[in-house]
Parts: structure tokens; sequence; C-alpha cells
């Protein structure tokens, strides 16, 4: 046996002993998700169980260093992990903008003392981190931002406002663009950590037009931070920034594929055509729909290609390769159609807000319909991201 | 890994662009349409591809073939299609070349397989009874008549029809003009008493024919395959048709944007090259993103032959919609941002969007490939 197929072995028994039941059956809500951080709330004992066992062996980030919490696996090894959890249906330990997008952040641009502090609490779950870029001025034009930061000798202080913070008011930490250099754009700004309880610091959820308030208004009023809590270089932030935005696009880019919402509810695009409007022969009753429904799951199934053959590639050697530039547009562009085509399909029954005579993935569809739009708006709009194809793929002048 | 190429598939795919550009350049087709060309492609290039071994990439080594496989061929023809090469790959190789491996006997494989990839045997397939694709479809009638059949009927859009020195007819033993059963291939001689072949100039300067059957007396063993059971081997062969002519388009389709991409680049007005402008940046990053994914689902259909998995008639559909739609959108929008001189017969984008309409209606284009998509995931 090569040490893979025991490491497969050894993962399967591991997983079998000590994943909880509960975590092997799907989620019923969106509450259900374990982002960890100082005030999570376990309903579920066994949802924090599982964090901790995961933790413990740096599975919840499986590829990181073992020194700074991590797993320390090998991308192959990593792979294995990712299909034993699958296969038995595994919910995610824990969801962590920590793991996703500030780690990979630290790991190349942090000092070891940045690394050895906060590495592990994320690991563990133990604190909850969000993201402070966009400002009100400063959307699209992200560098545009203002949020100021003095020196005063012995700590920044720091003022300003951001906007789009998503969980600000649950966060622990943020990680933070501020602008160091008022007289420079792009080279003026840095990348700041602080605690959210640093006073001075206060975050507004802001209701948006699927009832739910997951982004918030986050305000800094003379918040002082430890001249320590930067990272890399003063005013070469920008450089962790558009780094650690790669990792958001890619984070966003997967929803092309499916997921949470996606009608999964409903046995998919073709039998909710068959449900909703109705069958003739086999073929859902409307010709123009079925038509419809093809377009969709073509251009899916072309995506989903698109991404296995560029992870193909990037593991052959041959680099990312131009094709992962469209993945944050294409991605989000299929994710927005799939749920116009699903209200559509649903009639008067995907119009429902909220109580009676509507089912719960009736109103979960309507929700995410309208969570959906901003797919193509967070983490650098559809139009950014055909002006960054334009000139960095197709070399197009400015 | 099967959509990643091989080093053996990069060499190939090398020695199919120098070939392609260096021989066989857009302006060899525009010789042949020029010239009138009675052949309507060029029998020394044929026998060059022949000799490089293109003829011959599906048929296995036993019958001469270098057996390279479908993501070899799929390689050629993407090159082919760059340069708007004229030759029977279609007819003769994916088509005929396939539908007597798949269907021939010993002595029908032997005599017909290793003149294929000599490049010495042009064949073509009498498929189509009307304006769309449509396999089922079949009022040709063979009737039995003692050891032997008669075969009657008119077929349409027999590409290479005019110049191939064997046919493979696909008509009624059986059943009525729509069923699935009943359908039978038959290898006719062309100049059989009582055929009819009528060359037809299609857009993209390519062969067809109209082809009339009036009392064909065939042998009995002329039939390929069984008889009433000619639709399984028909759909088998069509897949792979289809796919191919999915890798040519991508080809096409990458020659237009790359073509279109350096226009943008030297065309000036208001004083700036036009490529600076938003309203053209974003168009060709939507159609660069639309190739990728063209690209993609190209490479996995050839792989899916080549693997002998049992969705090729899923991913063959997927990848000729696809590949039919894409081709037309770009060339249409490559015409549209050369301008006026895009519509001049001067500049080549022209004859990539008549080829790209041709190739698109050929054994199926989107419409048909979403319905039968459809149908095939049971909805």
């Amino acid at each position: 046996m090569d040490a893979l197929e025991k490491f497969r072995q050894e993962t399967r028994t591991w997983l079998e002993a000590n994943c909880p039941p509960s975590m092997r059956t799907p989620m019923t809500s969106e509450d259900e998700t374990v982002w960890g951080g100082r005030n999570a709330k376990y309903e579920n004992p066994e949802a924090k169980l599982w964090l901790d066992r995961m933790a413990e062996r740096g599975w919840t980030a499986p590829t990181w260093p073992a020194a700074y919490g991590g797993g320390g696996l090998s991308k192959d090894e990593n792979q294995i992990l990712q299909q034993e959890l699958r296969r038995i249906k595994a919910r995610p330990a824990l969801s962590s903008f920590g793991i996703w997008m500030l780690g990979p952040a630290l790991l190349e641009f942090a000092n070891e003392e940045q690394k050895k502090e906060h590495l592990p609490k994320i690991v563990r779950g133990e604190i909850r981190w969000c993201q402070g870029y966009s400002e009100p001025g400063a959307g699209s034009d992200l560098a545009g931002l203002q949020t100021k930061c003095e020196d005063k000798g012995d700590h920044y202080l720091v003022n300003g406002q951001k906007i789009w913070t998503s969980y600000a008011d649950k966060a622990d930490w943020i990680f933070c663009l501020v602008r160091t250099d008022p007289t420079k754009k792009h080279d003026g700004i840095s990348f700041l950590l602080f605690d959210m309880a640093t006073p001075g610091v206060e975050a507004r959820p802001i209701s948006m037009i699927s009832g739910a308030s997951p982004f918030c208004e986050t305000f800094f009023t003379d918040v002082k931070v430890p001249k320590g809590n930067l990272v890399g270089e003063l005013n070469k932030g920008w450089t962790i920034a558009k780094r650690l935005l790669q990792h958001e696009r890619e984070m966003i880019s997967g929803m092309g594929l499916g997921g949470a919402g996606s009608g999964a509810g409903l046995g998919g695009l073709e039998q909710a055509a068959k449900d909703y409007y109705g069958e003739q022969n086999g073929r859902v009753a409307s010709p123009s729909l079925r038509d419809h429904i093809t377009r969709q799951k073509m251009d899916g199934k072309a995506f989903a290609l698109t991404m296995q053959r560029s992870a193909e590639e990037a593991k052959a050697g041959q680099g990312p390769g131009a094709a992962s530039s469209i993945f944050k547009y294409y991605g989000t562009e299929l994710n927005k159609r799939r749920f116009e085509l699903l209200l559509e399909i649903m009639g008067t029954k995907g119009l429902g807000w909220e109580g009676e005579g509507f089912t719960g993935d009736e109103i979960t569809v309507t929700r995410s319909w309208l969570r959906s739009k901003g797919n193509s708006i967070e983490g650098g709009t559809s139009e950014v991201q055909l002006n960054v194809v334009s000139k960095r793929v197709l070399g197009l002048p400015d | 890994m099967a959509l990643v190429l091989t080093e053996e598939q990069q060499l190939l795919r090398d020695t199919a662009t120098q070939f392609f550009q260096e021989r066989v350049p857009v302006a060899n087709l525009r010789k042949l349409r020029d010239t009138k060309d009675a052949d309507g492609f060029d029998r020394a290039v044929w026998k060059e591809m022949a000799d490089l071994g293109f003829a011959g990439i599906m048929i296995s080594e036993k019958y001469g073939g270098t057996d390279f496989g479908p993501v070899g061929l799929g390689l050629v023809l993407e090159q082919s299609g760059r340069t708007l090469a004229a030759s029977p790959l279609v007819s003769t190789v994916l088509l005929c070349g396939s539908a007597v491996q798949l269907a021939g006997n010993a002595t029908q494989r032997q005599e017909i397989l290793p003149a294929i990839a000599a490049g010495e045997r042009i064949m073509a397939l009498a498929l189509e009874e009307g304006p769309h694709h449509n396999p089922t479809r079949i009022a040709t009638r063979a009737t039995a008549d003692g050891q032997a059949f008669r075969i009657s009927g008119r077929k349409t859009f027999v590409l290479d029809g005019h110049v191939a020195g064997q046919l493979i007819v696909a008509a009624r033993t059986g059943g009525n003009d729509n069923d699935r059963t009943g359908i039978t291939l038959f290898l006719v001689d062309p100049k059989a008493e009582g055929v009819k072949i009528t060359r037809t100039l299609m857009v993209d300067n390519r062969n067809a024919a109209d082809i009339a059957f009036d009392n064909v007396a065939v042998p009995s063993t002329a039939v390929l395959g069984s008889i009433d059971g000619g639709i399984d081997v028909l759909e088998q062969v069509l897949d792979i048709a289809r796919i191919g002519l999915s890798a040519e388009m991508l080809g096409l389709v990458q020659e237009v944007f790359d073509t279109t991409l350096a226009y943008l680049k030297e065309r000036k007005q208001f004083g700036k090259v036009i490529g600076s402008f938003q309203a053209l940046q974003h168009r060709m990053a939507v159609l660069f993103a639309e190739i990728e994914l063209s690209r993609s689902v190209v490479l996995d259909a050839l792989s899916a032959i080549e693997a002998r998995r049992n969705d090729v008639p899923l991913v063959a559909s997927l990848a000729k919609a696809r590949l039919s739609d894409i081709a037309t959108l770009m060339t249409n929008e490559g015409l549209q941002m050369h301008g006026g001189m895009g519509m001049t017969d001067q500049f080549d984008v022209g004859l990539f969007m008549k080829r790209a309409r041709v190739a698109a209606a050929s054994f199926g284009d989107g419409n048909f490939h979403r319905d039968r998509y459809a149908s095939l995931e049971g909805y």
C-alpha cells in the first residue's frame, strides 16, 4: 500500500470514529453554519465537538504548516481528506474568512510573531475575522480608500468608515486597508489588523433586499492600534490586498457550480420545471422553458469543465492559465441566471416573502435569488473583471 | 488527466499547426474558389495529409493507420479550422472511416480502411433528406430483390458527394419514414447505374452534393453492419463527426478571435486604437470567456470518445451546440469589429463566417442538440 492509500485508510477510520452523527446530515438553515469566534453559540453541542476535533488535527486548515496549528498536509493528502469528508457528507467543521482569506495572506506576508499569534487561533475557530476593504467612496475604485491611519509614535490612530463589511457585528478582529500616505494612491495603503473590541469601533448592520443583514457599515473614531499590528511594510498594503482579493474571487467563483440555496431542494432545474410547470410525454411542458434550462445546464457543465481543466493544468505545472481570469465573472453571472430561471420555473410560488403558502425551500430560493444579485458586485464587479481580462490577458490598451 | 494534452499530443498539434499554416493557408481556399476547381479541394495536399498520418489517425495500425486516437484527430481538425483548410477529413475519416471500423466485416475493413489511411479513397455518407439534420427522417428505400437490394430515393447535403469513390447510403429496409428501426447502411459505387450526383456549391466553398438513386442495384455483400440496425452505427458515427466538427470550429473561432484582437490593437479612430474603447474591450473579454469554456467541452468530448465513456452522446451534443453557437457569435462579432473592411472579400473574416454557418448546420445545430441533450437527460 502506498503512502497516500495508507493516509486514506487512516483518515477514513478517524472520520468514522470522530465525526458526530448530526454533522453528517445536511444543514437545514444557514444559521447552522459554524463561524467560531468569542461569541459563538452552539445550539448543537456536536457542532462544537466536531470543530474541536478537527481543529486539534489542524484539519480546519489542512494545508497550513503544523507549526501554526495547520494540518501540514500535502495537496494530494488534502484532496484525499476532502474526498473522505464528502464521502460521509460531513458538514464543514468551520467556515471562516480567517481560513479562506486572511490566513493565506498572513502566511505569505506576515512576520513570525504575527503568524504565531493569529494563525493558531484561526485554525481553532477562536477568533472570527472580518474584512475592512470597501468604503462609501471606494467601491470598484478600491485603491481610492480614505480611512486615515496616523503614526502617533507608540501607536497608530485610525479614523474613517468602511462599508459592506461582512459580519462585522459578529467578528472579533478585522483585517483592514488604511491610508498611511495621502499623497499617493496605491503606494499609500497599508494592511492593518485590530480588535473589534477596541474603543472607537462601531458596526451597524445594513438591511439588504433579501431581508438579511450580513453586511455592515463600520465606523472608526480615534481607534488606537498597536504598531506591531501592521502586516508587511508601511505603504505596501496594496500588494497584500490584491493577493487577498484573488482568494476572495476564487471563493465566489465556486458559486457558478451551484451550492446552497441553488434549488437543490427542488430537485434541480428540470425536476422543478416538471413539478411547477407540468410535463408532456416526459418532457417539460413548455418547449421554451425546456430550452432555457438546457442552455443553463450546458453552460454550467462547460464552466465546471473549465475549472477542472484549470486545476489539471496547474497540477501539470502549466501555471494557473488564462482561463482562471474569467471564473469570477462567469461563475457569478451563471449563478444569477440560474436564480432568474428558477423564479421563472416556480411562477408565483417563487415570489413569496414569508409565512403561509410557501415551503421553506421556496422561500430559500426567493431569498437566494435576491442575494445572488450581489455576486457580480462583491469582490470586484463583473465590469471590473472584464477590465482585468481586457488589459492583463488580452493586452488591450487604456 | 483528460483535459490536459500529453507531450505526444502537443507534438502532433505543433506538426499540424505548421502544416496547415505553411501548406494550406486561407489563400488555398481562395484559389480553389477563384479557379472554380472541379474537386473543391487539393488532392496533392490530401496526399500530404495522408503521408503525415492524418487520414489514418483513427484507424488501427493493423489496417495501415496511425491509431493516434480521437484527441489527436481533434487537434488536427482544430488546426485545419484555423486556416479553413478544405479536405475530406470529415466525410472520409470522421464519418465513413468510423462507420467501416464500427460496422464493417473483415472483408470490408480490409478493402476500405488501408485505402482511406493511404489517402487513396474518398468516401461520403449519404444521409440527409431535408434542410435540417435528422438521422431518422429517411424515406429512401432499399427493397430486397433476391440476394440483392434496389435503392431509390434522394439525398441532399452529402459532404464530398461529388468526389467520393465510394458512398455509404442510409436507406430504409423497414419501418416508416421517421422510425428509428428499419434503417440499413449500404456501400454503394457512385458510378453504378441509376446514381445521379449533382454538385451543390455551398456558401463556404466546400463540397456537397445532391444525389438521386433510381432503382440502384446493390449486392447483399454491400450491407454495412446489420439490416434494419443502421441507426446504432449512425448515431456513434455522427457523434464522432459532431465532436470533430466542434474541434474544427474551435480552431475557426480562435483564429477569428486572434485576428480581431490584432486588428483592435492596430486600427485607429478618434486618434487612438479602437481596442482602447471599453465597448469593444468588454465584448472581447466575454468572447474570451466563451472560447475558454468551448475549449474545455471540446477536449472533454474528444477524450470521452477516446476513453469509450458512456456519456459520449451527451457531451457530443454539448460540444456541437456550444461550438455551433459560439462560431456564429464570434464570426459576427469579428466582422462587426472589423467595420467596413469586414464586409469586403479581401478580408478573411467573411470566409470564416460562411464556414461557421455550414459547420454549424452540419449534423445538428444548437437547436437540434439542445433538444437532444434535454431528451437524453430525461426532461
